[in-house]
């Protein structure tokens, strides 16, 4: 019987999950301008579903202080309250409003997360497309850098730049966003050789375009789909990435709401069958398959033009 | 049907056939209807434009369709039995056994794991006919029949080994190889050079006769169809045009469509007067000598062109023209020699020509697909020469747009907005040359232009660049493996091969004996409108 209650509960959740999503697409259609409500009705419901997600996690950001019913660092009540109707998920092992953290966390991880994602872009796929217009020694040079640095296992990587740096908000984008540009240099450099044949690329140098013309206006529209498909991967790793560090302690500091610390600081919660310290990590896996979602689609569209 | 059939059983018939495809969501139609005999023993021509249908009904003929396609009414009958109504394995059975298949590209379609012996086995064995050894000694037989050299050793090779002509012999003994009753002879010849056309047109030719076997052949090329059919019928846009048998389709055809097919060949450019001696040509390839790494692709080449004047330089693949213009555009800095422009020394290297130099001369591109920036709309693809050369900018710049796509005859109100996925491979090649026209150059190479484009397009494409020319005082070279292209639009011809010029002189003396052995080759094997032509050109060349 709990097999089917369990299974019952599941289809009930995909299928009010999918509803929400069909909803969603159906008041976005009917409230965007013309061009995009043309690639929206493209969207299957997965996609729809992952924006909307994404919609509501960028609002709870953007307006944290306003939504949360307490600020962010106070000490509301006892350690561990359970759920009641003042404090809607309890408190954690300090005494502050779950609930309140969990939204303030959303402003701190996702916030960070994207800064970090888009900085590793801008340096990654600069530098890959450089590599792959210029070719020769520079390229020789940025991709022999790059395999060294991606020679070293990302995590133990990171754990050992924050060690030396210490570890500020600032030095902790930097680190994993260099990081990860090289992930990202490897996946624009490829693309970009595959595009630098092409016979318009000959024409625009014959023409005699500079090299940032070049790049800007040939190569990078061409080179679009797959990066912004990488976009979406990279920054669910980003994302990963800062809260196993915060969860190990060397990612963003206590007092600041963070999901992963949030998870590790009330742990022992687990051990008594409480599932409130397990919230930020399903907000952390929610967010994680929306943007998947949403890229897939995308992916496909990419794709399907192509054809 | 009062066709001639010699009183022969008919192998196969479709009535009213439609075929849908699939696009955006929705079906529709492509072939509209189609009716089809074919006896036995008879070749079928099937031509008509890209998009007209024609492979897609040589398919059916398998009762097969491509992916995303479907065969929504009418009925395929071959040899009594109904195809619409067949199962999979009754059509297994006759697909390779009773109905072969030979595809444009054989050297796409062969595994290039496994060597041809093990390709050609596979049919007979698998379908029953014959076993592994005697399907090895039929094998060679037969490509000794297609004249393939070293016939008994030449199936243990793998297909990157062998030539591409060779490759679509083979794949003609493969189809052979369990005895069909119908060949589908898609394309065979067109990704090959007019040399080796000739040797697989005539082996093909023969073998059907040996076998008395039906076959369909496809194709856009008439002149090759003239050859190889006994009948034609003509497809536009999956409805049939006209057909009839292949000489009275030749000499009295009753449609306009047709006759507009048949009259592609007569544009010719006029005979220009000579060039004055003392003119100082626009462009001057002096001794030139280049190649990649340590290997000479072009030894020694000289010619001028002219103000005016179109140079054509003809020759197979391989022969260094492609070469020739990366030297002269300044992308292969040679190893000797130099290029001149208006008599001043161009620096070899196109980084370090000045801007001017490089306006001066542009370059037009054989494959429209990848010379144009799929992401950029039509307004900046030409409006950006203009803008960068000429400093053109707002509404100047917008009016010269305007301006260069009436002169490509494009309405600029429909298409100054367009991405190039929006358009056809024409209409492509035409913004190609509007954009080469917004430099205001004086000198423009064509690289094969109009080589992968249909017969009507190509010919409105020639008539275009020869409008320009006189429009704009221009000085063109044409590179070109196809000589009815020449003919069409050369005033000049330098003809090339493995790297050197073998001949050069006015179009008039080129077309005219004596040439030199390899200029004869080349212009005795550009396929003629008469059927006879490849028959008489086989008994020559083996008197001769």
């Amino acid at each position: 019987m709990g097999f089917l209650t369990g299974l019952f509960w599941f289809v009930a959740v995909i299928a009010a999950c999918m509803a929400a999503g069909w909803l969603f697409r159906t008041i976005a259609i009917a409230v965007t301008p013309k061009g995009v409500k043309k690639e929206l009705r493209t969207a299957p419901l997965t996609a729809s579903f992952g924006m909307m997600v994404i919609i509501i996690y960028i609002i709870v950001a953007v307006f944290a202080p306003l939504i949360a019913p307490f600020p962010e660092r106070m000490v509301v009540g006892p350690e561990y309250m359970p759920w009641d109707e003042t404090h809607l998920l309890g408190t954690d092992n300090l005494g502050r409003d779950m609930l309140s953290r969990l939204i303030f966390g959303a402003r701190n991880t996702v916030g960070i997360a994207f800064a970090t994602t888009a900085l590793a872009f801008l340096i990654g796929s600069i530098l890959g497309l450089l590599a792959a217009t210029v070719g020769g020694w520079l390229d020789q040079a940025l991709s022999r850098m790059v395999d060294v640095l991606m020679a070293i296992p990302a995590l133990i990587f990171s754990l050992l730049l924050l060690t030396i740096f210490g570890t500020s908000v600032i030095t902790l984008i930097i680190v994993i966003a260099v990081i990860d540009s090289t992930r990202v240099f490897r996946l624009a450099r490829s693309v970009a050789l595959n595009i630098v044949v092409m016979d318009y690329i000959e024409a625009a140098k014959l023409r005699g375009e500079g090299l940032w013309r070049l790049i800007t206006r040939e190569i990078l529209p061409n080179a679009m789909a797959p990066l912004v498909a990488e976009f979406g991967l990279r920054f669910c790793f980003v994302f990963l990435a800062i809260s196993a560090l915060s969860f190990l302690g060397l990612g963003l500091q206590p007092p600041m709401a963070d999901w992963g610390s949030m998870v590790k600081e009330n742990a022992t919660l687990i051990a008594f069958g409480d599932i409130t310290p397990l919230l930020p990590a399903v907000a952390i896996a929610l967010l994680t398959v929306s943007v998947n979602f949403v890229v897939d689609w995308q992916l496909h569209r990419a794709s399907g033009l192509k054809e | 049907m009062t066709e001639q059939n010699n009183g022969k059983p008919v192998l196969l018939t479709m009535k009213g056939l439609r075929i849908e495809g699939r696009s955006d969501e929705t079906w529709s139609e492509i072939v509209h209807g189609i009716d089809l005999t074919l006896h036995k023993g008879e070749v079928l021509g099937l031509i008509g434009e890209s998009g007209a249908g024609k492979s897609t009904v040589g398919l059916a003929a398998m009762g097969f369709t491509r992916d995303g396609c479907r065969i929504s009414g009418g009925e395929i009958v071959f040899d009594g039995i109904d195809l619409m109504k067949a199962s999979e394995a009754t059509k297994r059975n006759l697909r390779g056994k009773r109905i072969a298949y030979v595809a444009q590209s054989a050297a796409a379609s062969f595994n290039p794991a496994h060597k041809l012996m093990d390709q050609y086995c596979e049919a007979p064995v698998q379908h029953g006919v014959m076993g592994r050894n005697e399907a090895e000694g039929d094998a060679v037989d037969l490509y000794r029949r297609m004249q393939l050299p070293d016939p008994d050793n030449i199936g243990f090779r793998y297909p990157h080994q062998v030539s591409g002509g060779q490759l679509q012999r083979a794949m003609t003994a493969m189809a052979m190889a369990c005895r069909p009753d119908l060949i589908i002879f898609d394309e065979p010849t067109t990704a090959l050079d007019v040399t080796t056309q000739i040797e697989v047109l005539a082996a093909i030719r023969n073998i059907v006769e040996q076998f008395d076997t039906a076959a369909i052949y496809i194709t856009h090329d008439l002149a090759v169809v003239a050859q190889m059919a006994d009948r034609i019928k003509v497809l536009l846009k999956g409805d049939e045009v006209e057909e009839a048998d292949t000489r009275s389709m030749l000499s009295t055809p009753k449609e306009d469509y047709t006759k507009s097919l048949w009259a592609v060949r007569s544009h010719a450019r006029a005979e220009q007067p000579p060039v004055a001696a003392d003119k100082t040509p626009v462009v001057s390839v002096k001794n030139i000598t280049a190649g990649y790494g340590a290997v000479d692709v072009l030894m020694n080449v000289n010619f001028d062109i002219h103000e005016r004047r179109t140079v054509a330089v003809v020759g197979e693949s391989g022969s260094g023209k492609s070469t020739t213009a990366r030297v002269i555009t300044g992308l292969l800095p040679p190893r000797q020699g130099e290029i001149l422009f208006d008599g001043k020394v161009l620096p070899p290297d196109y980084r370090r020509r000045t801007r001017d130099q490089l306006r001066q001369a542009q370059m037009i591109y054989q494959m429209a697909d990848t010379a144009l920036n799929p992401k950029l709309r039509i307004r900046e693809l030409i409006g950006r020469p203009a803008q960068m050369y000429l400093g053109l900018q707002g509404k100047a710049l917008t009016d010269r747009i305007r301006n260069l796509l009436d002169l490509i005859e494009l309405e600029p109100d429909d298409y100054i907005d367009r991405l190039p996925a929006e358009l056809s491979g024409g209409q492509k090649q035409r913004i190609g040359i509007a954009r080469a026209l917004a430099a205001e150059p004086k000198f423009i190479i064509c690289d094969e232009v109009t080589s992968a484009l249909d017969q009507l397009v190509a010919e409105g494409i020639l008539k275009l660049l020869d409008k320009l020319q006189t429009e704009f005082d221009l000085a063109y070279m044409f590179i070109t493996h196809d000589l009815a292209t020449v003919k069409a639009i050369a005033d000049e011809v330098v003809v090339m091969k493995e790297g050197r010029v073998i001949e050069q002189g006015p179009k008039s003396e080129m077309f005219r004996p004596p040439h030199d052995p390899y200029t004869e080759l080349l212009l005795s094997s550009v396929p003629e409108m008469d059927p006879d032509w490849l028959t008489d050109l086989l008994r020559e060349r083996e008197s001769g």
